[in-house]
C-alpha cells in the first residue's frame, strides 16, 4: 500500500516560481489525473514525484517516509516521448525490466529463468496489444504502439507508483478507448497507485478516482514569474472507483465501469446514476 | 522545377559519380602524353605503361635484396601499426568517453583536460615520442593513438550526453545501477556511433601513420614513398598513393557495412 503525501511543495527555476505551496494526499491505490493549462507545471510535479527533479521547498512522503533522492524501481514512468529503448526489440524492451532487476552484474538472464521472464514479457506484450510485433524495433512502431510498449515495460517491473505524462496524447480516439480499457485493467490488477498528467478531461473522468487541476492564480505577464501554479480544483470522481473491485466475484460496491465509453462524437450515454458530468447526463 | 527537387535517376547518378574520376584520369593521360612527346625520359608524369611496370616490380617481383614483395610487406607493416593504434584508441576512448559522458564527477575531472590535450598538435609531439620511446614501432603507434584518441573521446562523450535523458531515468526506474545502465543502455547505443567516429578518424590516422613512417622507419607505405622520392620515382609513388587511398576507402566501407549489419536499428532510430 502506498500513500503519497505532498507537503507544502515549492518548485522554482531561478526567478520563476513554477509550483507554489502544493499540499496533496493521495490514498493508496488511487488513480489521480493531473490537468491544467500548458506550462503550469504538471510535468515538473511528476518529475518531482519521480525524483528526477527536487523540490525547492517542502517535501514528498511515500508511506510517511521522504522519497528516495533518485529514481528507483518503486516508481515506474511513461514519458511523453523517448520512453523506450531504440536499440532493443519490443520483446527486448520488456525483458530488460526483468534482466536489470535480476542480473546486477551481466544485465542478462539465461536458461530457465530467461524463458520464464520471456513468457511473462510475451504475455504482457499481448496484453497491451502488441502481439506479433515482438521482434520489431521501436522505430518500426507507431507512436501509439511505442506508448503501449512503454506501458508494458513499466508494468513489467511491478512499480508501486506509476507516473504517466500525457501517455496517450498522440493517439486517435479509437485506440485511446482501447488503451483506456487496458489502463483500467492494469490498475485493477496491479498493486499500484497511478498519477497521470493529461490534457483530455474526458480521459481524466474516464480513468481517474480523483482529478487535480493545477492553475496559476495570476497570469498577468509581469506577475507570472512570481506566482506559481496551485491546486485550483480537487475533484473526487463519483461514483467512487475502487481498485481491484471490478471482478464481480470479489467486488462489492464497485463502479459500473463500461469497458467501452462512447467516442468523442458518439451520442452520450448514461453511465450510471449520479455521475456529475453534464455531457453524460443529457442522454 | 526547383534545383532542390531535381533528383538524378540511378543511371545518371552512376555516370555523375564516375565523371570526376574519368576527368582526372583523362587529364593525366593527356598531360603525360604531351610531356613524354617532348621528353621521352620525363619522370614527372609517367605513362600508364611505366606505372604498370612499377606495380609489377613492387607487388609481384621479389626484391633482390630482401626477397620480400615490397608492396605487400609495406602494406602489412603499415596496417599493423594502424590497426594497433586504432584498437588502443578505441578501447581508451570507449572507457573514458562513456565515463565522461555518464558521470558528472568524471566529466568535471577529465573533460577540461581532454579538451586541452586534444588541442596539442600531435606532430609537434613526434620528436618527444622518438626521444622517449625510440624509433621503433611503439613511437609510431603512439603518434597515431595520441592523434586520434582525444577526438574519439570527445565525440563519444558528446554522443553519450546526447542520449535522451528520459532513457537514463527510465532505466533507473527499472532498477538499473550505473554499471547496468552503461552496459545495457549506453554502450549498445554508443557502439554504432563509435564506428562512425572511427570512420571520421581514419583520415587523420593515415596522416599520422605516413608522417611517422616518413621520418623514421625502414618499412611501410609512407617509408617507401619518401624513399623513392629521392629518385623522382613517380611511377612508384602514384600507385602507392592510390593504394593507400583504396585501403582507407575499403576500411571506411567495411565500417559502414559492419555497422548496418550489427546494429540494424541504428539507421531507422536516428
Ligand atoms: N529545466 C527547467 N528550467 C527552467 N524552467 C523550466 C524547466 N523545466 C520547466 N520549466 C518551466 O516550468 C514551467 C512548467 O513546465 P512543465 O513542463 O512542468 O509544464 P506542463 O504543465 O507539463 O506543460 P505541458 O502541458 O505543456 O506539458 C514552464 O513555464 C517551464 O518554462
Ligand atoms: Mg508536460
Amino acid at each position: 500500500m502506498t500513500a503519497i503525501s505532498v507537503r507544502h511543495l515549492w518548485k522554482e527555476y531561478g526567478d520563476q516560481i513554477v509550483l507554489e505551496d502544493i499540499c496533496l494526499d493521495f490514498a493508496p491505490r488511487s488513480f489521480v489525473a493531473l490537468v491544467g493549462p500548458s506550462g503550469c507545471g504538471k510535468t515538473t510535479f511528476l518529475r518531482i514525484l519521480l525524483s528526477q527533479e527536487h523540490a525547492t521547498r517542502g517535501e514528498v512522503l511515500i508511506d510517511g517516509r521522504p522519497i528516495a533522492p533518485e529514481p528507483d524501481a518503486d516508481r515506474g514512468v511513461v514519458f511523453q516521448r523517448y520512453s523506450v529503448f531504440p536499440h532493443l526489440t519490443v520483446l527486448g524492451n520488456v525483458l530488460l525490466a526483468a534482466e536489470l532487476a535480476e542480473a546486477p552484474l551481466s544485465g542478462r538472464l539465461f536458461g530457465a529463468r530467461r524463458r520464464q521472464a520471456e513468457e511473462e514479457a510475451r504475455a504482457l506484450i499481448a496484453e497491451v496489444g502488441l502481439k506479433g510485433a515482438e521482434d520489431k524495433y521501436p522505430a518500426a512502431l507507431s507512436g501509439g504502439m511505442q506508448q503501449r510498449l512503454a506501458l508494458a515495460q513499466a508494468i513489467m517491473r511491478k512499480p508501486k507508483i506509476l507516473l504517466l505524462d500525457e501517455p496517450f496524447g498522440a493517439l486517435d480516439p479509437g485506440i485511446r478507448a482501447d488503451i483506456h480499457v487496458l489502463m483500467k485493467a492494469l490498475w485493477n490488477a496491479c498493486e499500484m497507485s497511478v498519477v497521470m498528467v493529461t490534457h483530455d478531461l474526458r480521459e481524466a473522468f474516464t480513468l481517474a478516482t480523483r482529478i487535480i487541476a493545477f492553475e496559476r492564480r495570476r497570469n498577468r505577464p509581469e506577475e507570472a514569474a512570481r506566482y506559481g501554479a496551485t491546486v485550483a480544483k480537487d475533484i473526487e470522481v463519483w461514483p467512487k472507483r475502487i481498485a481491484g473491485t471490478r471482478n464481480p466475484a470479489t467486488g462489492v460496491g464497485g463502479s459500473p465501469d463500461t469497458p467501452h465509453s462512447p467516442g468523442r462524437d458518439d451520442p452520450a450515454t448514461s453511465s450510471g446514476t449520479g455521475r456529475d458530468d453534464p455531457a453524460l447526463k443529457t442522454a | 522545377m526547383r534545383l532542390i527537387n531535381v533528383r538524378p535517376d540511378r543511371g545518371t547518378a552512376l555516370v555523375l559519380a564516375i565523371l570526376p574520376f574519368a576527368l582526372v584520369i583523362l587529364a593525366y593521360v593527356l598531360g603525360s602524353a604531351e610531356r613524354l612527346a617532348l621528353n621521352p625520359d620525363d619522370k614527372l608524369l609517367p605513362s600508364f605503361g611505366t606505372i604498370g611496370d612499377a606495380i609489377v616490380k613492387m607487388a609481384f617481383t621479389a626484391d633482390n635484396r630482401t626477397g620480400d614483395y615490397l608492396l605487400w610487406s609495406d602494406t602489412a607493416a603499415s596496417l599493423g601499426r594502424l590497426l594497433a593504434a586504432l584498437a588502443i584508441s578505441t578501447a581508451v576512448a570507449l572507457v573514458v568517453g562513456v565515463l565522461i559522458g555518464m558521470l558528472p564527477a568524471v566529466r568535471a575531472f577529465l573533460a577540461p583536460f581532454v579538451g586541452m590535450v586534444s588541442m596539442v598538435p600531435p606532430l609537434a609531439l613526434l620528436p618527444i615520442l622518438f626521444i622517449v620511446m625510440g624509433l621503433g614501432e611503439e613511437s609510431k603507434i603512439a603518434l597515431i593513438a595520441i592523434g586520434i584518441t582525444p577526438f574519439l573521446i570527445r565525440d563519444l562523450a558528446m554522443r553519450v550526453e546526447e542520449l535522451p535523458h528520459e532513457q537514463l531515468i527510465k532505466a533507473q526506474t527499472m532498477g538499473a545501477s550505473s554499471w547496468l545502465i552503461a552496459l545495457r543502455v549506453v554502450l549498445p547505443q554508443i557502439a554504432p556511433r563509435l564506428m562512425d567516429a572511427l570512420r571520421l578518424s581514419l583520415g587523420p590516422a593515415f596522416l599520422f601513420l605516413i608522417a611517422a613512417e616518413a621520418i623514421a622507419s625502414d618499412s611501410g607505405l609512407g617509408y617507401r614513398i619518401f624513399l623513392v622520392r629521392r629518385y623522382l620515382a613517380m611511377d612508384v609513388i602514384l600507385p602507392y598513393v592510390a593504394w593507400i587511398t583504396l585501403l582507407a576507402v575499403l576500411m571506411d566501407f567495411a565500417l559502414v557495412k559492419a555497422r548496418r549489419l550489427i546494429f540494424p536499428w541504428f539507421g531507422a532510430a536516428k
